[in-house]
């Protein structure tokens, strides 16, 4: 299974790469090169830096190619901000616009007596027949650090509940995002990375 | 719900643990990377692995310490110990940390916080704090004395103001130790722990004092922190974070469990 993991300088992909190999996949890193995408089998945005640093797949071009990529049916998976991308944009970075694979717009969490970011582990409501997230029991808990969140929707497939409830993980069809830290997230996280790897068209 | 976190941590000079969460029944206490699977695979949310190394060719062993630690480690990895610049922690960060925790070079140069946060975000920041509170401060919690090395050296830093900066610098988490408690098991610093956690928007990790289960109980409720590293937290008869975390829901605290 060969993964295309790419690389937009917003921090460290080590994590998310070995999470892959561990699971037997072939992951290969691409920071620009439209052919790799074109290519591609899978794609994972990785992500934990600033929604700013998303211009990086506008200036690089990568941004059509992943349109295409997703449009021929390849199973893509955002990850933290690499999920927000999907989004029409994020208050994170007003200036910068997402893929808008889904409408909505990301927001920062709102100011109270609780701390922003969201640090830590918490659980998700799974949504049923979310594919991503098959076999993902009530009360697993993932890893979580983030300031900014994605709205509950039509297509949200799993709900977190921290300030207010949140869309921790997004699905529609082969396109796939989730908040929280797969690779960081232990069992249930490799379970949710398994599940991206196997995923196939219906 | 958040959870509070349980932090296992390893003290590890020349790539040996030194000092840690023990088990009584573990084969090699030594190994770093046989201990943080181990702590991992019994519970712990998070493992952080303190390097206590002075020398240079000790630094090397640490990269590779770290490279062999993260191979299988799946939870949250901060390294912390002799990180004094951005390239410093870039070096950790291609080995498999997910975070970095400063200390003494941060409050040499703070700037070193905005270096690491610009480039790895906010969540990869931990800034360690060690402080003891000052009896003659008008207010000795808030206006504890900031120290480093070791305790040994004085900074003229107070803990409230100081873990501010740090935040608005770009840290993404505070490690605060109680210098009057650490090693003492009787009980975290909870006025301590709180007094800082209240002044500041991200998450404070208690250090420092703990004997028994009560103690986390307390630092979770009137502590106010986010998270508590245990060190030694098998002298007080669990046998791993797990069962820490199973008496810790019986007293109402939110854990992650199952783990």
């Amino acid at each position: 299974m060969r993964v295309t993991v790419i690389d937009y300088k917003a921090g460290n992909l080590t994590s998310v790469l070995k999470a892959l190999r561990h699971l037997s996949a072939e992951a290969e890193v691409t920071d620009g090169d439209l052919a790799s995408i074109e290519a591609a089998e899978r794609i994972v945005l990785p992500g934990v830096g600033h929604f700013a640093a998303t211009e990086r797949l506008d200036a690089t071009g990568l941004t059509p190619s992943i349109r295409a990529a997703i449009a021929r049916g390849v199973p893509f998976l955002g990850i933290c901000v690499g999920m927000q991308w999907l989004f029409a944009g994020s208050s994170e970075a007003p200036e910068q616009r997402g893929l808008g694979h889904f409408t909505e717009k990301c927001a920062r969490f709102p100011e109270g007596p609780e701390k922003v970011p969201h640090v830590g582990w918490n659980s998700l409501e799974v949504r049923p027949n979310s594919r991503l997230l098959a076999g993902v029991e009530p009360g697993e808990y993932v890893y979580f650090t983030h300031s900014y969140k994605a709205p509950v929707t039509a297509d949200t497939a799993a709900i977190t509940r921290y300030i207010e409830p949140f869309a921790s993980a997004v699905e529609r069809g082969n396109v796939m995002g989730v908040q929280f830290h797969p690779e960081k997230s232990g069992a249930t996280g490799l379970k949710i990375l398994g599940n991206f790897l196997a995923w196939r068209e219906n | 719900m958040i959870t509070k976190r349980i932090i296992a941590c390893l003290d590890v000079r020349d790539g040996r643990v030194v000092k840690g969460v023990q088990f009584v029944d573990i084969i090699d206490a030594g190994d770093p990377a046989v201990q943080a699977a181990r702590h991992a695979r019994e519970g712990a949310d998070e493992i952080v692995l303190l390097d206590i190394t002075a020398t240079h060719e000790g630094r090397q062993t640490l990269l590779d310490t770290v490279r062999r630690t993260a191979r299988e480690l799946f939870v949250p990895f901060c390294v912390g110990g002799g990180i004094r610049s951005a390239d410093d922690a870039a070096q950790v960060f291609d080995a498999g940390a997910d975070k970095v925790s400063v200390n003494s070079a941060a409050l040499a140069d703070p700037r070193l916080i905005d270096a690491i946060g610009r480039s790895f975000g906010a969540q990869a920041v931990v800034v360690a704090i060690d402080a003891r509170r000052d009896p003659d401060a008008a207010d000795p919690v808030r206006d504890a004395q900031v120290f480093v090395q070791g305790g040994r050296k004085l900074t003229g830093r107070r803990v409230v103001e100081w873990a501010r900066e740090a935040e608005d610098r770009g840290a993404g988490e505070i490690l605060l130790t109680s210098m009057d408690s650490d090693g003492m098991r009787t009980g975290f610093d909870c006025e301590l722990t709180a007094a800082v956690s209240e002044a500041v928007g991200i998450p404070v990790i208690a250090s420092g004092g703990a004997g028994t289960v009560a103690h986390f109980v307390d630092v979770f409720g009137r502590g106010r922190a986010d998270a508590a590293l245990a060190a030694s937290i098998f002298h007080f008869g669990v046998s791993s974070a797990r069962s820490l975390k199973e008496e810790l829901a019986k007293a109402g605290v939110s854990v992650r469990l199952p783990c």
